[in-house]
């Protein structure tokens, strides 16, 4: 489903922030990719729908090649799902607008298609109640699942994960985590950035990995939570799991 | 100070012989209503679309939005509606600038237009500075949901960052309102135009003046009021101006 091969990207001349990073998430899998920060992760998975340029390598989603000039960007992106660390819904839309307005201007959904699958899915994530209601009025964690919700109103074919956790108190984790369970279970094909072991360690099919731009490991969960090979993955473990 | 006041002035005939002196500033004042209007719409229209060059990642619209501001924001109005109104039929060919010198109402729309342009530059810097100071995750989200830029701008960027620069636009609407006096120069016998005409057939220079400033604070507070009704519907509830 994405293929990530030998991805190479700078910041400016010298700053290089990914070197040579291959993997791949196959249909139905759920990969997890974890690390230090500033390890690159946010941005290999920002590569993948093409929210950042990378200069060498390629990436194929789908069987369409993502940094392919004549790739219909919006199109593509229009078929993975991205949830990033500040929710970024719409703040001048009611919670429902948000769910629609891709819907209607990005997939020609008539306004009661798109209500009704809006609807559907706010029901989904317990948020029915709030349907009319702006972002600002919700917690945290609401407005991730928010998030999640209208990722999946375009029945993405992947979805991609970017800290979906990492703004939030810690009260409003799990309930978050509890959807992004329930979509692995239902056979999600799911990239996600978290540091969250607990979910990787329940869900995940593999764990990658990062350090300084660099896929360090990319091992089966059982494998990485068993005995990760590398030194520095056992290091950042320790200290992950032992606070 | 030997001054006859006479507030029964603005009764009497005025040496047109059509109506009383207070129709002249009537007429005075919807003409500058009339003039701050068109300018205005002008303004917006052109600094939307500069402000959005300006904000846009490309070099050559950045580069362009930067000429354009600087070029009509660094040369003083009076030089500028100068330029339009004596400079501008000079260097066209003849025929044009002929046809251009001749057109009625002539000294409204170089008003019209010269004040607008002005404006505009001081919409678009702020405006894009209105687009800046909104979270990058906005874009990439409405990117990520395979809107294309445009329809990004369309539905999410621009309804935020306008409402963000709502209250010092109303400041810019007011001073375009009162720019339009400089008109004066090329012939526009707006409001201020009319006060110094009433003021040379009847020397009241006080009386003519007092009921001019009268007529643009009226205006003004009225837009400051329309402004803060529209300030007030547009309001996000727990955002930006929101309660």
């Amino acid at each position: 489903m994405i293929e990530i091969s030998h991805v190479n990207k700078w910041y400016g001349p010298t700053f290089q922030v990914l070197k040579d990073c291959t993997t791949s998430v196959a249909k139905g899998e759920v990969v997890v990719v974890c690390g230090p920060s500033g390890s690159g992760k946010s941005t290999l998975i920002k590569c993948v729908n093409a929210l950042e340029p990378f200069q060498e390598g390629q990436i194929i989603l789908d069987g369409i090649k993502v940094n392919d000039p004549k790739t219909d960007l919006p199109k593509l992106r229009a078929r993975v799902g991205m949830v990033f660390q500040h929710f970024e819904l719409f703040p001048h839309l009611r919670i429902i607008e948000n769910l629609c307005l891709a819907q209607e201007k990005v997939l020609g959904r008539s306004h009661g298609e798109a209500m009704a699958k809006g609807e559907k899915l706010l029901e989904r994530v317990g948020l029915t109640v709030h349907a009319n209601k702006y972002p600002a009025e919700l917690s945290g964690g609401q407005q991730q699942r928010v998030a999640i919700a209208r990722a999946l109103a375009m029945d993405p074919i992947a979805m991609l994960f970017d800290e979906p956790t990492s703004a939030l108190d810690p009260e409003m984790i799990s309930e978050v985590l509890d959807v992004m369970v329930d979509l692995a279970h239902e056979g999600m094909t799911m990239m996600v950035v978290t540091h969250e072991m607990g979910f990787a360690s329940k869900v995940a099919n593999r764990v990658i990995f990062m350090d300084k731009g660099e896929i360090v490991e990319d091992a089966l969960k059982t494998d990485f939570f068993g005995s990760p090979r590398s030194e520095r993955a056992q290091k950042f473990l320790s200290k992950i799991l032992s606070h | 100070m030997n001054y006859n006041w006479n507030w029964h002035i603005f009764f009497e005939q005025n040496p047109t012989g059509a109506g009383t002196y207070l129709d002249m500033l009537v007429a005075g004042l919807l003409l500058t209503i009339k003039t701050a209007l068109l300018a205005w719409v002008i303004a917006l229209i052109f600094g939307t679309i500069v402000g959005i060059l300006r904000s846009l990642p490309s070099k050559t619209a950045s580069w362009i939005g930067f000429g354009y501001v600087e070029f009509f924001r660094n040369m003083p109005l009076l030089v500028q509606l100068f330029l339009w109104f004596f400079v501008l039929p000079e260097l066209l060919p003849r025929a044009a600038g002929l046809w251009m010198k001749q057109l009625p109402n002539a000294p409204f729309w170089t008003a019209a237009i010269g004040v607008g342009l002005f404006m505009s530059a001081r919409v678009a810097v702020q405006l894009a500075a209105g687009i800046a100071s909104l979270p990058r995750g906005q874009k990439q989200a409405a990117t990520a949901l395979g809107l294309t830029t445009g329809q990004g701008y369309r539905y999410v960027l621009l309804p935020i960052a306008f409402r963000i620069i709502l209250p010092p636009l109303t400041s810019e609407f007011l001073n375009t309102i009162k720019n339009t006096s400089v008109a004066i120069t090329i012939g526009l016998i707006e409001l201020t135009g009319q006060a110094r005409a009433m003021q040379e057939f009847s020397f009241q220079v006080f009386e003519a003046f007092t009921a001019a400033t009268v007529m643009y604070l009226a205006i003004n507070i009225i837009v400051v009021t329309g402004m803060r009704f529209l300030e007030r519907s547009l309001a996000i509830p727990g955002y930006i101006a929101g309660k």
